[in-house]
């Protein structure tokens, strides 16, 4: 695919205040290809969250990026992500999907791997020249391995930049903000259950879907007008369709939607011990971060697979698998010092949105599938619209330029652009756009 | 093996496995046939309806995410929504077939009880097909002559809902 078609992919005119996507950008084989190279192979990808190998020897194994890893916490207790193939043939060498472990032995021709990913054994060591070094065929480490208050990432481009660089101080901020928000000084945790899911449908459809109120209300109506109704909720979800609620880009294609908070059965049936939590906060953090902290709801995009949405206290990722398909993968990351109450309440409360049996995601799921089967037509009915609040001085969450600014980054490298990108809509503010 | 009769004063006599294979094959009619709120008039009205985390089929809700952990109004609700217009997922509605088989009973204890079955849901819809596997565990309170359903737990044997993609029917 050359760069005058790419080009033609995103039409996006600041001055009039028109936005629209090519929909081959959804359905193309040479796109999907290029994506996996010019994207996934050089962003900072979401690995997992330091607690899941909290203890050394504990070990989890996923695909990240299409890649198998095998992410470890060794005796020393550094934790360390490598290519879960074996060096000697390529079998996958830790089977299991989370464990503890001493050391890991591909099956295969037992060759055995420490925790470290070093080479400990190989049956039959005398056959083998001098040539051959142990050093050399230990566990391949990935590229970049980075964690930022325990949020684990790779990447498989050694020279990207450093990952708190990656986010730029206010995509960085809008994650302190959800970690903070446990109260005080507390931990995190990926709570037990993962939530393993798919949708028929192109990867971005998620990214734009994760970040766009503006379907909040035909979309997910049963949701907020007869759920919370039957629970005895009153629903002030539309909030975000009001001034109060933004739409913001956060610089290289990260975006947030910030709403001010929500009523759900947890605000209303744990709002002593929340209060008591936010207390906390703005004790060690200040009111102003506290009020950011605690009474917004946040949905919040790391370029390029990345969802934090603070109001579930959910981490999604999500991966193509094909130009139509891809896997989905969230878990919940909650405070480790909650009561069991409160914990029981937070569980309530996720899965009654968000996940693929909640009263949320399975409308997200079809409406998804059905924008890629529309998009069967794209030829005849080529462009997606994504222009809302493009003139408005402060978009709000309802608006789309947390979503422009995604396309803008991903248009600009799959152009093959290197630095920064001017995500906004408009490029005299180049100061919150630019990272350093 | 037909039964495991835990306890000595085991209401055998109340509950046979022909019992039980009745009502789960009357409980799948329903379902399939969209007969929502007939079937949930057959629950206690304190019931939960349960489906654990395809990683941790053994959890308890209240220390794990689960897939669903539905209260009886949080079901009511769900059936509500199932029968109304603005539940996107299932409207139009799925066609779904459920093959159940390979009753037991597990335990009986004075009123309770508590019983499984093998399941095989299939469902069709907007031109896919999905196949959700697994088994009910089921426990029963006597309520008078009849015994309703006080807890299902639908536990799925599938590594992860691809490509299903969603549960957005009762299981």
């Amino acid at each position: 695919m050359n760069n005058p078609e790419i080009a033609g992919l995103v039409q996006d005119d600041r001055e009039g205040g028109t936005f629209r996507v090519h929909r081959r950008s959804f359905v193309d084989q040479d796109v999907f290809e290029l994506e996996r190279e010019r994207i996934f192979g050089r962003c900072w990808l979401y690995a997992g969250h330091e607690s899941e190998v909290a203890a050394p020897g504990d070990f989890v194994t996923r695909r990240v990026g299409g890649r198998p890893l095998l992410i470890t916490r060794n005796k020393q207790g550094e934790v360390g992500a490598f290519i879960n193939a074996c060096p000697h043939r390529g079998n996958i060498v830790c089977r299991e999907k989370s464990g503890s472990a001493r050391n890991f032995s591909c099956f295969y021709h037992a060759w055995t791997f420490g925790l470290d990913g070093g080479l400990i054994s190989t049956p039959g060591r005398d056959a083998y020249s001098e040539a051959f070094h142990a050093t050399e065929h230990g566990l391949t480490p990935v590229p970049r391995f980075e964690s930022y208050r325990g949020l684990m990432f790779v990447c498989y481009d050694s020279n990207v930049v450093d990952l708190v660089t990656y986010f730029g101080p206010e995509a960085r901020l809008q994650i302190d903000y959800v970690i903070d928000s446990a109260g005080g000084q507390a931990e995190l945790e990926v709570v037990p259950g993962a939530q393993s899911y798919s949708m028929r449908a192109n990867w971005k459809l998620l990214v734009e879907n994760s970040i766009d109120s503006y379907h909040g209300m035909p979309t997910h109506q049963r949701f907020f007008k007869k759920y919370l109704t039957d629970l005895g909720i009153a629903s002030n979800a539309d909030q975000m369709a009001k001034p109060g609620s933004a739409g913001r880009s956060l610089g290289n294609g990260h975006g947030v939607t910030e709403k001010p908070r929500h009523n759900t059965a947890l605000s209303m049936g744990a709002a002593t011990e929340l209060a008591a939590q936010r207390q906390l906060i703005e004790a060690r953090h200040g009111a102003e971060y506290a009020h950011q902290a605690c009474d917004f709801d946040r949905n919040i995009f790391i370029f390029p697979n990345l969802i934090l949405i603070s109001t579930w206290r959910t981490v999604r990722t999500f991966y193509p698998v094909a130009p139509d398909y891809m896997e989905v993968d969230a878990w919940g990351l909650m405070p480790a010092n909650d009561s069991p109450e409160l914990r029981a309440q937070r569980f309530q409360n996720f899965i009654s949105f968000l996940g693929p049996a909640g009263f949320g995601t399975p409308d997200d799921v079809s409406g998804l599938e059905g924008c890629q089967r529309g998009f069967g037509a794209y030829h005849e009915a080529p462009w997606s619209d994504i222009s809302r609040g493009m003139k408005r001085e402060a978009p709000i969450a309802t608006d789309e330029l947390q979503m422009r600014a995604f396309w803008r980054r991903w248009h600009a490298l799959m152009m093959g652009q290197t630095g920064n990108t001017q995500c906004g809509d408009r490029l005299e503010l180049p100061a919150a756009e630019t990272v350093s | 093996m037909d039964t495991v009769l835990n306890t000595p004063q085991a209401a055998a006599a109340d509950l046979s496995v022909s019992d039980v294979e009745r009502m789960f094959v009357e409980e799948a009619a329903l379902l399939d046939e969209w007969k929502l709120m007939e079937w949930l008039e057959t629950l206690a009205n304190d019931a939960m309806y349960l489906v654990p985390p395809l990683d941790m089929p053994d959890a308890d809700h209240r220390t794990a995410l689960f897939l669903v952990a539905d209260t009886y109004t949080m079901l009511k609700s769900r059936v509500e929504q199932l029968l109304g217009k603005v539940n996107w997922a299932e409207n139009p509605r799925s066609r779904t077939r459920r093959l159940v088989t390979n009753f037991r009973i597990l335990e009986t204890a004075g009123d309770m009880a508590r019983v499984t079955a093998n399941f095989a849901v299939w469902q069709f819809a907007r031109e896919q097909t999905n196949a959700y596997v697994g088994r009910y565990v089921h426990t029963l309170t006597r309520d008078g002559s009849h015994w309703r359903i006080k807890e299902r737990r639908a536990i799925l044997d599938m590594e992860a809902l691809r490509p299903h993609g969603k549960l957005s029917f009762i299981l």
